[in-house]
């Protein structure tokens, strides 16, 4: 109470700092709101032009055509007229299989890495860091020629493979975050006789549920967004295989006119897969920024 | 507090750092095959002082373990040994011999001649240097990890000499088995991760490092051509200024633009989303959750899906343009006035769009942490909020997420989505065209991954520029991570 009666005292600082900030509020408010508008706008308008079926009106030339509908149309195209439905199928399985992959690899790696001390450590640490250096593209066509004397082109499992191969190199963010679980939670473990596998499986990994959901959720998000990889990997003559990323770039891509004519079927397909991914992003931001700045960010 | 009296401390450090790199380099890569030969040395010499089986396990993987009734650990090298020699008997021999050896990637070129009995033309294969260079490598990578194996052989009998004369017991495969979960788990848990590492990107990187050094390119295409190695040729072509084949004009334009790219691509997101974050983050603020979904939906959707919607609104004949009336006036994607410069604006104003939120996402956590004694202590003195940015919370930020910034950095010089989807490197210009088909607004990635998959395919020039790619990231890397302690000090939190 005392406090209180103390800062009237202060009326007029107070009063003027006080409208000062008012002003300040509702300019930043104006400005989220004018950039959260601007930052949306590009999906809304995807959303739009997916539930678009006025047919024949050049469906990017005019915002409102004056005979608009909208419907489920494009959707019920997207699963009856093209693969969608098994393009769907095929990046499901491939993304849950390599995210058990990478999964598996990077927190094996980093786990090595950050509890345990062995001989070859850093210079492997160093090795991987020069590795990573390297763009990734550089290897793709030896990568592809590798798989072909495996006899393996043109097939889900050397998509998966690709994947997951080189997630070892990955390894820092969950690195980061082993490295700040307390020592001494080993020390007493050892002291009664567990062994580093009880360490690892029964100490460590249920403390680190955090970084493990997010290299789960962020592995499994990979596979649905890249396209280069299924453009080398798996024959464009073979739709039936393709994953969404390369079937929904293919159908607005795969020759002039296919744009004009799919660019609906395209966003109804787009909006499907952003609707998935980002629910999971979203279950994985907290996560994401714990991994980040417990990782690569030090203070 | 200690975060402003850290650079200081660093200086003199990091000064000698920088002069005696390359010394230390060379002392670390000199000691490393001084300490290879003494291993070598000092192993022939136990050997030679070792036991009859040590003796049996250096001539053929296995034998000495299995004397020494050993027999699961011992069947097992010795199948590891019959299957090395099968290997390189039947396939890995005659492509080692090839690639190290004869001096060229085969000699025998495909031919085709008129048969007059069949009455139709005829093929003979020829050799495929492709397939010699990439064997071969691969031989070379399973003879190395053989002999890894084979030296785990003669260590573990040398060990075995060891426990016998201790009058210890020797371990049978169980209890070996269970070694690989306690002392030596780290085996365990690196063991598959590494093979696929080795499998999927250490041999293609070898194999597409050769190649720079080769003429793998559309005129010496296997299997009906032969390509062969030219030494650094295709380095100095890099640098070379002549007219219609050499690279030199094309890489410096497009390398210019993929470091100023970088720089401003990087720094743009990384300040705009921090004054973001603050402003979602101030105090008074309500509906933070909401301003934060709103920018992070747009990095929530994958790129292939923003980008290419992006590619499509910005089209001449797009819906921007249709809104401000412009229609087929306004080539926001493919205008080539002043060295295009509107596309590559665009291009970086598309990327605040899709790299802000992450920013956005990283300051929210890290501003709510800066230690409010000293804002505190800075608005008693009176300082305004302008100067309590600059003064306390930027270089705070900075020093906090310089790792960060070096990872997105080096990750825009890579940053192959954005210029593939955007505009796929173009539009093509007077002064890009020519050698390697390069475009205006490509990055030396996408250029790279143009020059290996177009109808003209310089896979030797793309490899180059691979190398070239590598080289600038690990000299941004090596400068800036010796100046952030972030790297060091790994146990300063257990």
């Amino acid at each position: 109470m005392e406090r209180v009666k103390k800062k009237r005292t202060f009326k007029e600082v107070l009063f003027g700092q006080r409208t000062r900030t008012a002003v300040a509020d509702a300019l930043i408010y104006l400005m989220l709101a004018v950039l959260g508008v601007l930052w949306v706008l590009p999906l809304v308008y995807l959303l739009y032009t997916a539930f678009r079926v006025t047919p024949n009106t050049g469906i990017i030339n005019t915002l409102i055509p004056p005979d608009l509908q909208l419907g489920f149309g494009n959707f019920k195209k997207l699963f009856t007229e093209t693969d969608f439905p098994i393009w769907l199928w095929n990046t499901f399985k491939i993304a849950a299989c390599s995210c058990a992959l990478t999964t598996i690899f990077t927190l094996a790696t980093a786990y090595a890495l950050s509890r345990m001390r062995f001989k070859m450590r850093k210079p492997l640490m160093n090795v991987m860091l020069i590795l990573g250096m390297f763009p990734g593209f550089m290897s793709m066509i030896a990568v592809y020629f590798i798989l072909k004397a495996m006899g393996l082109t043109n097939s889900h499992l050397a998509l998966i493979l690709v994947y997951s191969g080189g997630a070892a190199l990955g390894y820092y963010i969950s690195k980061g975050f082993f490295d700040t679980i307390p020592r001494s939670l080993e020390e007493a473990a050892i002291l009664d006789g567990a062994s580093q596998w009880t360490i690892f499986w029964r100490i460590i990994l249920p403390l680190s549920k955090p970084i493990v959901v997010y290299t789960i959720i962020t592995s499994f998000i990979g596979p649905w967004g890249d396209f280069i990889f299924v453009r080398v990997i798996i024959n464009n003559t073979s739709p039936e295989k393709f994953t969404v990323a390369l079937g929904l770039y293919r159908l607005i891509n795969s020759d002039r006119g296919a744009f004009n004519l799919n660019f609906t079927v395209f966003c109804a397909g787009a909006g499907i897969v952003g609707v998935i991914i980002a629910s999971l992003f979203m279950c994985v931001q907290k996560y994401y920024v714990q991994g980040v700045t417990s990782g690569s960010v030090k203070q | 507090m200690d975060f402003v009296e850290t650079p200081q401390e660093e200086q003199p450090l990091e000064q000698t750092e920088k002069r005696s790199f390359f010394s230390r380099l060379w002392k670390s890569v000199k000691g490393f095959f001084l300490r290879l030969w003494e291993k070598i040395k000092g192993l022939a010499l136990t050997v030679w002082h070792g036991s009859l089986a040590t003796k049996m396990s250096f001539c053929f993987m296995g034998v000495g373990q299995i004397m020494r009734k050993q027999f699961v650990k011992g069947f097992l090298y010795a199948a590891v040994e019959v299957l090395f020699i099968l290997f390189m008997v039947f396939f890995g021999g005659s492509y080692v011999g090839k690639l190290l050896f004869s001096g060229h990637l085969g000699t025998q070129e495909e031919t085709r001649w008129y048969d007059e009995s069949l009455e139709q033309y005829v093929n003979k294969p020829g050799e495929n240097s492709m397939l010699i260079l990439l064997y071969g490598v691969v031989s070379l990578v399973v003879i190395l990890l053989f002999v890894l194996a084979w030296a785990m052989n003669v260590k573990g009998s040398l060990a075995n000499d060891k426990r016998l004369s201790d009058g210890k017991p020797l371990n049978n495969f169980l209890q070996d088995c269970a070694l690989y979960l306690n002392g030596k788990f780290y085996v365990t848990l690196l063991l598959v991760p590494l093979i696929g590492l080795v499998v999927f990107t250490v041999m293609p990187l070898i194999f597409m490092i050769l190649i720079a050094f080769t003429n793998y390119d559309y005129q010496h295409l296997p299997p009906s051509k032969l390509f062969d190695w030219v030494g650094f040729s295709n380095f100095g072509n890099l640098f070379s200024l002549a007219e219609g084949t050499g690279f030199a004009k094309v890489f410096l334009l497009i390398l210019a633009w993929t470091l100023i790219w970088a720089f401003i691509a990087t720094f743009s997101n990384y300040f705009l989303g921090m004054l973001l974050a603050k402003a979602i983050n101030r105090k008074g603020i309500k509906l933070k959750k909401l301003w934060r979904t709103l920018f992070v939906l747009a990095i929530a959707v994958p790129q292939f899906v923003t980008l290419l919607l992006m590619s499509k609104i910005l089209d001449g004949d797009g819906i921007l343009n249709v809104i401000l009336g412009k229609k087929g006036e306004i080539f926001w994607l493919s205008d080539t006035n002043l060295l295009s410069l509107l596309p590559r604006v665009v291009i970086i104003v598309v990327n605040m769009w899709i790299g802000i939120p992450y920013t956005i996402l990283m300051c929210s956590g890290i501003l709510m942490n800066i230690p409010t004694d000293m804002i505190e202590a800075a608005k008693l003195e009176g300082a305004s909020s302008w100067q309590i940015f600059t003064q306390i919370e930027l270089p705070y930020m900075l020093h906090v997420t310089g790792p960060y910034l070096i990872t997105q950095f080096v990750g825009n010089i890579n940053n192959f989505n954005i210029i593939w989807l955007l505009t796929g490197g173009g539009p093509g210009d007077n002064l890009h065209y020519g050698v390697g088909n390069s475009q205006s607004t490509d990055l030396l990635v996408t250029w790279l991954y143009r020059l290996t998959t177009d109808t003209n395919v310089q896979y030797n020039m793309a490899s180059v520029i691979g190398i070239a790619v590598f080289v600038i990231c690990a000299v941004v890397s090596l400068i800036t991570y010796n100046k952030t302690k972030a790297t060091k000090n790994e146990e300063d939190y257990q």
